[in-house]
């Protein structure tokens, strides 16, 4: 019997993992590489990328101090993550139907919802949920909303509404749920126009990217359900807002469905309720991401131009803050979730059981 | 009037409400040239083309998801889920997405699907082809589970629950798909949700059911009348939620109660039933409340089903027994 294999599996791998390099516009020390879509740009377009981070990281700062005063409930820190969320969600339109996940919400509130309403999500009201956005709540479950952007793409594709997609994120921990897989499959089989996100920021809360799969990329994970996907720089929000661009305009254009991986990092604790980072990464690994930080590597290219200076970014900060502060007040004021409220929405026809719940509970409250 | 299997029935519903709203979808496995593996969406397809009626990737969760993002679009969608058994790959999409868009939203985005299940054993199918779960699903806030006994209700029942703006999980039982024919009307015509029904009248002992269950509860009700007992059946229909005054108004007469399902007995609808009875009706009664369900076993392999499945026998022991007491 000849021991040598038909089949060489080691080259297969190594094939898997001769990877394109991730799409950049900026590198690492700001420096221009793709000078034709640099140049794409006016200033104008620079310095309001630059004003989003800085928006996205004043409203992380603002919120972690309300959650340090107790005022939040469940808050997912975006800080490092500023140009994939910012980049990704800008190439997006009013129109388009959002799927966020619990990490996704300065992209809710670019893309319709209130700051207050973001609030009052947070802290468990319902009042939080009803936003004018074209979009679903966050979603919980990681995996679960891929299902649904492949539904929701194909109602508007059913619909023929022109220049409109379903766009959702996930996370790397997200690619592991068979969901996320899942919905891929189907928006490639019904040729959907969804454009599937994974915000890699390395840690499914403290579980690193490299348990998480063996594949040496996650965009490859929409190769097996026949949908283009590529890997972009998650610190450079020219790079991810041009890639999401090119995405819409591809799916807009009757192509199908893509899939993006951005390459980002999430410098903090993966929620306000108490994970602590430290317990499972070390200052030395964290430190080259912050030298990659988002913020940094555009404020050089203003700042270059003379587009761009620190008393300008204060001023913005300052103003940011304050209209968070204003929006916590009016959180503050939103009317007490009542529980004969919950039985009502719970079905358009309230069963008879909790008809008489309904009873019982706005008598009680009658009483308050 | 024409007399019509409950599969055919329906079919009858189904081609009714496509015809009815433009906004309705069906879609599932083999559920398009197929016709599904039942052919319960035969001809569907020809007729109403490929965009409305259409064949899915194998996935049970990502049916459920596809329905709840149509949903969102405007649609009306009837997913189904070609055995019972496969529901458990789409629970966190039946439990945690569909039955709870209401409640979050408040009421803003809604999920008017109606899903479409064969369960029950009896026909001696592969493993979880017949697990009824409406144990499961009867827990669910939001959710309507409803469980036709004949090919009237079927189709009655079948066109509520695509109308209805929740979802709503519409268990076919698999045995009664062609063992049973009704005299039903040809046009549209409904069966109201959350209502039971007083199959035949009774003053002795009333026996609640439902499904196929309620088939051996006539049986039984048959051999119970030549000793001379009278007894009520009452069809639940809707098993969430529960009509319990079609239940508390029967045992001011009767004042016995037998309830039998098809299910394993822990937890669920009987236990349910007899949970509401004690509460809120216990003084009606002047026997225990007697059960009739299967035992609480893994659901069995194919040779094991006849013996497991309660029957006609069994409702008539438990009946003597109560009535004896």
């Amino acid at each position: 019997m000849a021991n040598k294999s038909v089949v060489d599996f080691e080259a297969i791998k190594k094939d898997l993992a001769d990877l394109p390099k991730p799409i950049q516009v900026l590198d690492e020390n700001s420096k221009v590489v793709d000078q034709e879509t640099f140049d794409s740009f006016s200033d104008d377009d620079l310095v309001e990328f630059m004003k989003k981070m800085v928006w996205e990281r004043a409203l992380h700062e603002q919120t972690m101090n309300f959650s340090r005063q107790g005022r939040m409930g469940f808050y997912a820190p975006t800080e490092g993550e500023e140009a994939s969320e910012m980049g990704t969600v800008l190439a997006m339109k009013k129109q388009d139907y959002l799927l966020p996940a619990y990490r996704d919400i300065p992209q809710l509130i670019q893309h319709g919802a209130t700051v207050t309403e973001a609030y009052l999500w947070s802290r468990g009201h319902v009042l939080g949920n009803e936003y004018e956005a074209n979009a679903m709540m966050p979603q919980i479950i990681i995996g679960a909303a891929y299902d649904e952007a492949a539904g929701v793409g194909l109602g508007i594709k059913k619909n023929k509404e022109e220049d409109k997609i379903a766009f959702t994120y996930t996370g790397d921990g997200g690619t592991s749920q068979g969901d996320s897989y899942e919905g891929m499959n189907f928006a490639g089989a019904f040729q959907t126009p969804t454009l599937f996100i994974v915000q890699n920021n390395g840690f499914a809360i403290s579980t690193p990217r490299a348990k998480q799969t063996a594949a040496p990329s996650l965009a490859q994970k929409a190769v097996a359900a026949g949908i283009p996907s590529v890997q972009v720089d998650g610190m450079d929000i020219l790079a991810c807002y041009t890639v999401a661009k090119a995405a819409r305009d591809y799916i807009t254009a009757g192509n199908g469905p893509v899939m993006i991986e951005t390459l980002t990092y999430r410098y903090g604790a993966h929620s306000s309720a108490g994970d602590d980072p430290k317990r499972y990464r070390t200052e030395e690994e964290v430190k080259p991401w912050h030298e990659k930080d988002p913020l940094i590597r555009l404020r050089k290219v203003l700042e270059d131009k003379g587009l761009w200076s620190d008393e300008q970014e204060d001023k913005l900060v300052e103003e940011y803050k304050s209209s968070f502060k204003d929006a916590i007040k009016e959180a503050d004021e939103a009317p007490k979730d009542k529980v004969s409220d919950m039985l009502k929405r719970t079905f358009e026809i309230p069963t008879p059981e909790m008809r008489k719940e309904i009873e019982k509970f706005e008598a009680k409250e009658s009483n308050e | 009037m024409s007399k019509k299997t409950y599969i055919a029935a329906i079919t009858d519903a189904l081609d009714i409400c496509l015809e009815d709203d433009p906004k309705t979808l069906i879609f599932g496995e083999d559920v398009g040239k197929n016709g599904g593996v039942f052919r319960t969406t035969q001809g569907l397809q020809d007729k109403y083309g490929e965009d409305r009626v259409f064949d899915t990737p194998l996935a049970e969760s990502g049916i459920l998801g596809l329905a709840t993002g149509l949903g969102v679009q405007g649609f009306r969608p009837i997913p189904e889920i070609q055995f019972m058994g496969f529901s458990f790959e789409a629970i966190d999409q039946i439990v945690g997405q569909a039955a709870r868009m209401r409640f979050r939203f408040n009421g803003k985005q809604t999920s008017p699907m109606t899903i479409r299940t064969p369960y029950g054993g009896g026909t001696h199918t592969a493993e979880m082809h017949a697990d009824n779960l409406e144990n499961f699903f009867t827990g669910v806030p939001g959710l309507r589970v409803v469980m036709p006994s004949n090919p009237y209700d079927a189709k009655g029942l079948l066109i509520s629950s695509i109308e209805n703006n929740d979802p709503v999980l519409f268990m076919e039982n698999l045995k009664l798909y062609r063992s049973m024919k009704d005299d039903i009307p040809d046009g549209k015509y409904t069966v109201p949700l959350d209502k039971a029904n007083v199959v035949q009248e009774g003053t002795d002992l009333t026996i609640v059911a439902y499904g196929a269950e309620v088939n051996e509860a006539k049986k039984a009700a048959e051999k119970l009348a030549e000793n001379n007992v009278s007894v009520e059946i009452i069809d639940l229909r809707t098993v969430s939620p529960i009509d319990t005054d079609t239940i508390f108004k029967s045992l001011e007469k009767t004042h016995k109660v037998v309830i039998v399902q098809e299910a394993q007995k822990m937890a669920g609808v009987g236990a349910q039933v007899a949970s509401a009875i004690s509460e809120d009706a216990i003084l009606s009664l002047d026997a225990p409340i007697g059960r009739v369900a299967a035992p609480n076993s893994v659901y069995p392999f194919a040779q094991g089903e006849d013996y497991w499945i309660p029957g006609a026998d069994e409702i008539v022991e438990k009946a003597n027994e109560i009535l004896n007491y």
